[in-house]
């Protein structure tokens, strides 16, 4: 059962299953999604028995697969995954199929076609998976800009109304902190010729080399650049806002939930273990900047009037918590910072869906057309409630149990800058709160409870080019159907669970987490932490 | 004085010139004597018999390393794996000219050049399907003496071969059926700056003549490694390297290369983009590694500084075109600066990498250039092609085949992974990289981002901008011009998703016999 190649299989599924979408004829749109739908489920159940077949007890790389794919520059097909990145894969198997029900009954606007829109998402899910179950740099780096083009398609043609700015910016800032990261990917090689005698791509050889201190910061920090534009830290934060208000829900969903990841992955999986005197000569300027994202970012989300910038923004926040995880080098921290990786993406990608769901509602972005709608749509307001509270991450939610982690394993190694991120919790509640508050409560106001929808406020949504059939203005129909309930359901049960009972992921993540500690030179030491607080 | 001897001519190592020569040759006469009805199948049949007979012959020379002609030639690795790639592109340039399908009147090009521009008779022949087929044979002797230029040993016979790909070229440029005055400009511009070029290379090699007493590549070699580098010595090498930049478009010397590209007819301006620039580069590579590449003295400092100012001027100026064609031209000239990164890395005792990864980024650069351009042809409006980026809205609406493949070409041209673009790229980085010339493959990363910010605009708009009503018209392409594009789009993505066979053969065929 091991022996199956889970996840070439993971990364074929998809890939074949765009093609197959693009042959179809734009005409069988039930087709199209009923198609999409299942091979995102079967990817998820990939996933899963991937899972089973992984054994936490055993090597640090499994279910790995090399094929020598161009010998000259000694590069590998080779797939492998760690704790950690089998946490991302299962994360992208959960997402996908909830984006994809998210957008079943949706129309896309001029002679574009949903079909379209659904070979794309399953592209990006294939290029997804590559790049988190790359074991070759390059083949890392080849995933890393290949799923680019997806997402940029997705933005550019079923994106708000700037979604032309938006998917150029995306690009440009990708690809540059990707070229940067190519500099050094050759560096690497050039260095493991000259040690090894033959260059090599393999993250398990680079591991062993030897890099001159002054050599490994060049290569640092070209890595780190595209790493931290990808999972943007301040300052290279700006293409995100741009990105996550203009993309299509699903696509924001996607995007922050799992596309932004790569970069913290990124740091764990290439940065600390490939240049761990640099990363530790540089770890202060890097918590530098993730504590000013975290502060930064709280304060400029809550001056946001659109609600997906300000969801883009907490999402700036909430990276800088990560990247506060991973370079404080401690193995609490760090498998804290991971299980705050899935835990955002969960959290924050339910709260993207209900962002959406609400401006499907009204047309509009804008925080200020909304008002009191709780009182005709109870279910959507709660959810709502609940994706806030896992973002601000409450006791008893999933993202309480990450960013506590997260705290408890900085402060006794970077105690100043723990304090100051405990600030962002507290800007968290304001941000978050405050916006379920103008939308949900206080008198009726906007285009949703107004007797005739006032002209002026359809700024924002209402030339997007995806849009679902406008629900009639009744309480009944306002409140969620049954298929936004089926698809925020599995998102719902996964805050919950993963709030009350983390383990099973802490298990999974933490020899990954120990390994790559022990790579950057910190003594692992001890068991696997108890999840604080959640199993009592 | 003794009785002249004619040189020994190894007939066999210079097959693929006979190929093309010969084709040039008999087309002439064909030109003369051949029915007018019969001679443009005729033409088009010999040119590719030319070329294709020069690939296969430079196939089955592999691993062929001589000297020849009296030492004027040079037959190895490099020069048959350059011969090879230029009588490819120069089979696929001679497709594009034979495309009949495209223009009303039949043919890209004008009956008769010397009518003057706004003229009635000009009018007339805009519309007349009078068909001119001196195209061919011109063709021909400039795909000649590209090959000729890669394998000369000897700066006279480069010199030479220099003018024969060139003046063909000067003629091609003013043959376009339309926009007469854009394309007689182009032809003159071309002639003139070019005719200067040639008189720096010139001189250039007069004073290296001057210094060591020889025009042979290795005797010059020798001279410099017992004589060390003295003032004529480096001017002349300076003067050369001018007159061969000028030809590779590499900037400052660039300024020749939008207009042409704008003016010349579009499956010239293919051509030109694709082939000269390998011929060019061949040269560039022959001159500085055999002649030049010692380590007591060098040439490095000089291509370092000109491949920065390349890659930057082409990729900031080429923000600001309007015209795909001329975005194309400084797209090539940025080109021409990543290519110089290349042969940066020519590494101690010639072990280096550069020469290798130099030679797949002509081929892989030629073949996706050749295929863009392929498209420009394809994309018209009442007045010929519409070049204009604004025409280019919504294309992918209208046409999504098209639009899917120039947006694949340019994804290649700026180097995404999973095309031919980034395969080469990374090659010649890694050639730099691996001679420590790391900031110069950091400016060139830097560079790529910001061409890739051109490239992408065409594909915002083909994609994402609503199309215009009175849009151009996409014509239908012939059979000559569906398996140009065909052979382009495949080869651009297998060598970026299988390169290994071609990079092998790349670097069996690095080698270079003085």
């Amino acid at each position: 059962m091991s022996d199956f190649p889970f996840l070439l299989a993971m990364i074929a599924v998809p890939a074949v299953g765009a093609a197959v979408l693009a042959a179809l004829p734009p005409s069988r749109q039930a087709l199209a999604r009923q198609l999409a739908m299942a091979v995102s489920l079967l990817v998820l159940l990939l996933a899963v028995l991937a899972t089973v077949a992984f054994n936490t007890g055993g090597d640090r790389f499994q279910l790995t697969t090399s094929v020598t794919w161009i010998a000259d520059f000694g590069v590998s097909f080779a797939l492998g995954v760690d704790g950690i990145a089998l946490v991302m894969l299962l994360l992208i198997g959960v997402l996908v199929p909830v984006v994809i029900g998210a957008s079943w009954d949706e129309r896309a606007a001029g002679n574009r076609s949903m079909r379209t829109y659904w070979a794309w998402l399953l592209l990006l899910e294939s290029m997804m998976v590559g790049v988190f179950a790359a074991t070759d740099v390059f083949l890392f780096y080849v995933f890393f800009e290949a799923m680019l083009i997806p997402m940029y398609f997705l933005i550019g043609s079923f994106g708000g109304p700037n979604r032309q700015y938006a998917a150029v910016k995306f690009f440009l800032y990708s690809l540059l902190g990707g070229l940067v990261m190519l500099a050094s990917v050759i560096g690497l090689y050039v260095v493991s010729n000259s040690q090894l005698g033959e260059g090599t791509f393999a993250f398990d050889a680079l591991r062993q080399l030897d890099i001159d201190p002054g050599v490994q910061k060049l290569l640092f920090l070209g890595f780190f650049v595209a790493f931290a534009i990808k999972a943007p830290l301040v300052p290279f934060h700006t293409w995100l806002p741009d990105a996550g208000a203009e993309a299509p829900v699903g696509s924001a969903v996607l995007l922050v939930g799992v596309l932004d990841k790569v970069g913290t992955f990124g740091f764990l999986r290439y940065c600390l273990p490939l240049f761990p005197d640099a990363s530790r000569d540089l770890a202060p300027w890097v918590l530098v900047l993730a504590v000013v994202g975290i502060l930064y970012a709280a304060l400029v989300a809550m001056g946001q009037s659109d609600m997906k910038r300000l969801v883009s923004y907490t999402s700036i926040a909430h990276f800088g918590f990560i990247a506060l995880g991973i370079f404080a080098f401690s193995t609490e921290a760090a498998t804290g910072a991971v299980l705050y990786m899935v835990n955002h993406g969960i959290a924050t990608g339910l709260l993207f869906l209900v962002v959406g769901m609400v401006i499907t509602r009204s047309g509009s972005r804008q925080i200020r057309d909304h008002g009191g709608l709780a009182a005709k749509a109870p279910l959507l307001a709660g959810v709502f409630l609940l994706a806030g509270l896992a973002s601000l991450a409450l006791p008893g939610t999933n993202s309480f149990v990450s960013e506590f982690l997260v705290l408890i394993g900085s402060f006794p190694r970077e105690p100043v800058f723990t304090v100051l991120a405990t600030a962002g919790i507290v800007l968290a509640a304001l941000y978050v709160l405050l916006m379920y508050q103008r939308v949900f409560h206080g008198p009726p106001r906007g285009v949703l409870v107004d007797a005739e929808p006032r002209p002026e406020a359809t700024g924002g949504g209402s030339t997007a080019v995806l849009t679902a059939p406008a629900p009639a203005r009744t309480s009944r129909v306002l409140d969620l159907s049954r298929r936004e309930l089926a698809v925020v359901a599995p998102l719902v049960a996964l805050v919950i669970g993963l709030g009350v009972y983390p383990q099973p992921l802490i298990d999974l993540i933490d020899p990954a987490v120990q390994a790559t500690m022990s790579d950057v030179g910190v003594d692992p030491g001890g068991s696997a932490p108890e999840a604080p607080g959640g199993t009592d | 004085m003794g009785p002249i001897t004619a040189p020994s001519l190894s007939y066999t190592a210079l097959a693929p010139l006979l190929f093309v020569f010969g084709a040039a040759a008999v087309g002439v006469l064909v030109e003369a004597f051949a029915p007018r009805a019969v001679r443009h199948p005729v033409q088009v049949v010999l040119a590719l018999v030319g070329t294709v007979g020069a690939f296969v012959a430079t196939l089955l020379l592999a691993g062929t390393e001589e000297v020849t002609a009296g030492g004027a030639l040079a037959v190895d690795g490099a020069a048959l794996f350059l011969q090879g790639t230029i009588a490819v592109l120069g089979a696929l340039s001679v497709l594009l000219f034979s495309e009949r399908a495209v223009d009303p009147a039949r043919s890209a090009f004008v009956a008769v050049a010397a009518v003057p521009a706004g003229s009635v008779r000009d009018r007339e022949l805009a519309t007349s399907t009078r068909v001119q087929t001196e195209v061919y044979p011109l063709a021909s002797f400039a795909i000649g003496g590209m090959m000729l230029f890669t394998a000369s040993n000897d700066l006279l016979i480069m010199f030479v071969a220099l003018e024969v790909l060139s003046l063909p070229l000067y003629l091609l440029s003013g043959l376009a059926r339309r926009r007469r005055l854009l394309s007689q400009e182009a032809a003159v511009k071309y002639f003139l700056l070019g005719a200067f070029a040639s008189a720096f290379f010139l001189y250039g090699l007069a004073l290296v003549y001057g210094a060591t007493g020889s025009v042979r590549l290795s005797a010059i070699r020798d001279a410099a490694v017992t004589e060390g580098g003295d003032t004529l010595m480096v001017l002349g090498l300076a003067l050369l390297v001018v007159g061969l930049m000028f030809k590779a478009s590499v900037a400052p010397f660039h300024t020749w290369t939008p207009d042409v590209y704008q003016g010349a007819p579009t499956a010239v301006t293919a051509f030109m983009a694709a082939a000269t620039k390998v011929a060019a580069f061949g040269a560039v590579l022959r001159l500085l590694y055999v002649a030049f590449g010692t380590a007591d003295w060098t040439w490095r400092p000089l291509v370092y500084g000109l491949a920065i100012v390349s890659m930057l001027v082409g990729a900031v100026l080429g923000l600001t075109q309007t015209d795909l064609k001329r975005m194309l031209a400084y797209s090539s000239i940025a080109h021409a600066g990543f290519l110089l990164t290349g042969v940066i890395g020519l590494g101690p005792g010639d072990s280096g990498y550069g020469l290798a990864a130099t030679m797949f980024y002509l081929l892989t650069y030629g073949l996706t250039t050749l295929g863009a351009f392929g498209l420009l042809t394809l994309v018209r409006d009442g007045d010929g092609e519409a070049t204009h980026l604004s025409q280019w809205a919504g294309l992918a609406q209208r046409s999504p085949i098209v639009a899917a493949l120039m947006a694949f070409f340019l994804l290649a041209l700026a180097g995404i992974p999973l095309t031919s673009g980034f395969t080469g790229k990374f090659a010649v980085f890694r050639a730099a990289i691996e001679d420590g010339a790391w900031p110069l493959a950091v400016v060139a990363l830097v560079a790529s981002a910001i061409a890739a910010f051109f490239y992408l605009r065409v594909v915002v708009l083909m994609y994402f901008s609503p199309a215009a009503p009175d849009g151009p018209t996409v014509g239908v392409p012939g059979l000559p011009t569906t398996i140009v594009l065909a052979i382009t789009a495949a080869a651009t993505l297998v060598l970026g998703i299988l390169p290994g066979a071609v990079l092998d053969l790349a670097e069996s065929a690095a080698v270079l016999v003085g």
